[in-house]
């Protein structure tokens, strides 16, 4: 299954990615050529197979809503790309 | 001559006072600054709190409270996140990225009074099989260093093949220990998924990574797996089982033992030089008094389609924490908030990186969730059904770690596909979630090959004896490549 560039457009918005358009080319033949090989799935039939998403099949362990953990605001921060009065800054979102 | 000694060993030297902490972890670093110009094994190196570490790690052998792992140097895959320490996790995204916070496994070798020396090289977010997609560039193989060491922990079994450290630490999702393991010439285990905690260790594939030790031997292994494992609440996956001593069998005969060969492993895609290797391991197996039993594990040739399903789309969920507003790269000049998503990231992450959160986009879109990922999750129940089988007949299976001995740096950089073939006997192993290993076994064209040994869950201790009576009757594992003697 061939990827056109317009699929390997949308897929880099979705995963918000923003892709040279020179590298469209390479990243729709390498992408097709996976694909191309996932169809090898095709051949085994796993018609009533339950999903296995991981290998102990546990269910989520819970504990007490109690704080555990202290606030660290200030430390978190100091690796921050831009802050102000501890809030992350972003470019501006609303007018 | 410290280099030379197992970490075992180094542990006897540091506890009849023979050498102090200070001294070994001096005598390391020196290897390091003296060899690791070529090799670029190294993202980071911490020598002041190394020594530090030291200085306590003697106090602490001196008032008679020293635990055998307390003084020994040890290096850590850049992966996990180390207080105050850049975590780069290879990638241009986390390059400037100190992390406040240790990783579980950090802490606990600090505890146990380890030395760190410094964080080791490895592919960009641990995808990668060569060590090739490193924001830092490629490592080098010490037994040729036009060629790769496997990946993704590719620094960290360069570094202790080429002996600039005793042992290090290492994570394997498809087998990013056992691959590069083999390619070195080292003994590299994957614990049981849920074995070790994942608490600070940069999450690529999360229901697949696990983190493990990477040596020179098997008894090596255990005493570093005696402490990095455990439960850890921190980790909603972690099992909470005990611990048992991975050293106390080790010297158990494995006469009777029942070896399972899958054949699968054993068909076309096999090189000569590494058939030959595992063949004559084998056949030292059997003359050790195991059984070798022919066995099949019939689905485990769709491991790497179903692999590349379930790794990337993990993937692609994981990795969209890095969005260039709280920690990490951040592109200049955003013109608004989508911009800042797109450039940081586009700009932040490698084409590797990039190659698999697309896949795994695609993979999790609308319209094709059923058709890929629910049927690589139902394939994998089937693969890891097949190992169940088998131990029902077999206490291990054996066979080739990588398909071939080390390729050449760029060799396979243009084609994805076949990079992921490098992995075809590894990945079924974490697919299931069982325990694995490499050791070393022989050399094809004077480049090491390794064995890989898979356990049942939680028989950790099994796969350390079967490795140590391997090492107690071979000598494979004590080569060490000629310019690092």
């Amino acid at each position: 299954m061939a990827l056109a560039p317009e699929e390997i457009k949308k897929i880099a918005h979705l995963a918000r990615l923003a892709i040279d358009d020179k590298d469209i080319a390479g990243y729709a033949h390498n992408l097709s050529n996976i694909l191309e090989m996932f169809s090898q799935m095709n051949a085994v039939d796993t018609q009533g197979v339950t999903p296995m998403a991981h290998s102990q099949d546990l269910t989520q362990r819970l504990r007490p809503d109690a704080v555990t953990e202290t606030n660290q605001r200030e430390r978190f921060q100091s690796i921050a790309p831009q802050t102000v009065t501890g809030l992350y800054l972003v470019p501006k979102v609303i007018e | 001559m410290y280099h030379t000694k197992t970490l075992t060993e180094l542990s006897r030297l540091l506890q009849q006072r023979e050498v102090s902490a200070v001294e070994l972890t001096q005598s390391f670093l020196a290897r390091i600054d003296a060899h690791d110009k070529t090799l670029n094994s190294f993202i980071t190196l911490t020598p002041e709190r190394a020594l530090e570490q030291a200085k306590l790690a003697d106090a602490k052998i001196q008032r008679g409270e020293a635990g055998k792992l307390t003084g020994l140097p040890l290096a850590h895959k850049d992966i996990f996140c180390t207080q105050d320490v850049r975590t780069s996790c290879g990638s241009k995204m986390l390059d400037n990225f100190i992390s406040p916070y240790n990783a579980t496994v950090v802490d606990k070798l600090a505890a146990a009074g380890m030395v760190m020396l410094g964080k080791t090289n490895m592919d960009e977010f641990a995808m990668g099989s060569s060590n090739e997609t490193s924001f830092y560039g490629a490592v080098k193989n010490p037994w040729n260093t036009q060629a790769v060491p496997g990946g993704s922990s590719g620094g960290s079994a360069a570094a202790v093949a080429a002996r600039l450290v005793p042992i290090a630490t290492g994570t394997d999702t498809g087998g990013s220990i056992r691959q590069p393991a083999a390619l070195c010439g080292i003994t590299g285990l994957k614990p049981s998924y849920g074995r070790v905690s994942r608490y600070g260790m940069i999450a690529f594939a999360s229901s697949l990574d696990q983190a493990g030790p990477m040596a020179q031997t098997a008894e090596d292994c255990g005493l570093l797996l005696n402490a990095m494992s455990g439960f850890d609440e921190r980790d909603s996956t972690s099992l909470d089982k005990p611990v048992p001593d991975y050293c106390a069998e080790l010297s158990r005969d494995i006469k009777g033992l029942k070896i399972g060969l899958p054949k699968e492993f054993f068909g076309d895609g096999m090189a000569p030089g590494v058939r030959n290797v595992v063949n004559k391991a084998i056949e030292q197996y059997r003359s050790m008094g195991a059984e070798i039993i022919a066995i099949s594990l019939p689905n485990s040739h769709l491991s790497v389609p179903v692999y590349y399903v379930v790794a990337p789309a993990e993937c692609s969920s994981n990795l969209s924490r890095f969005d260039g507003v709280r920690f990490g790269y951040r592109c200049k000049d955003p013109q608004d908030l989508q911009d800042l998503y797109t450039r940081s990231r586009g700009e932040g992450f490698g084409t590797e990186v990039k190659r698999r959160i697309m896949i795994g986009t695609y993979a999790l879109s609308a319209g094709y969730y059923d058709a890929y990922y629910v049927k690589a999750q139902q394939l994998r129940r089937m693969i890891s059904e097949d190992f169940t089988n088998a131990f029902k007949q077999v206490d291990v299976i054996i066979g080739p770690t990588a398909p071939d001995i080390a390729f050449n740096i760029g060799e396979k950089t243009s084609d994805p596909l076949a990079m992921y073939l490098s992995d075809i006997y590894t990945i079924a192993v974490n697919l299931a979630g069982l325990p694995g290993m490499s050791i070393p076994a022989g050399f094809s064209n004077k480049m090491p090959v390794g064995l890989q040994l898979i356990g049942n869950y939680f028989d950790e201790s099994r796969l350390l004896n079967v490795a140590h009576q391997y090492q107690l009757a071979t000598t494979w594992h004590k080569q060490i490549p000629e310019n690092f003697k």
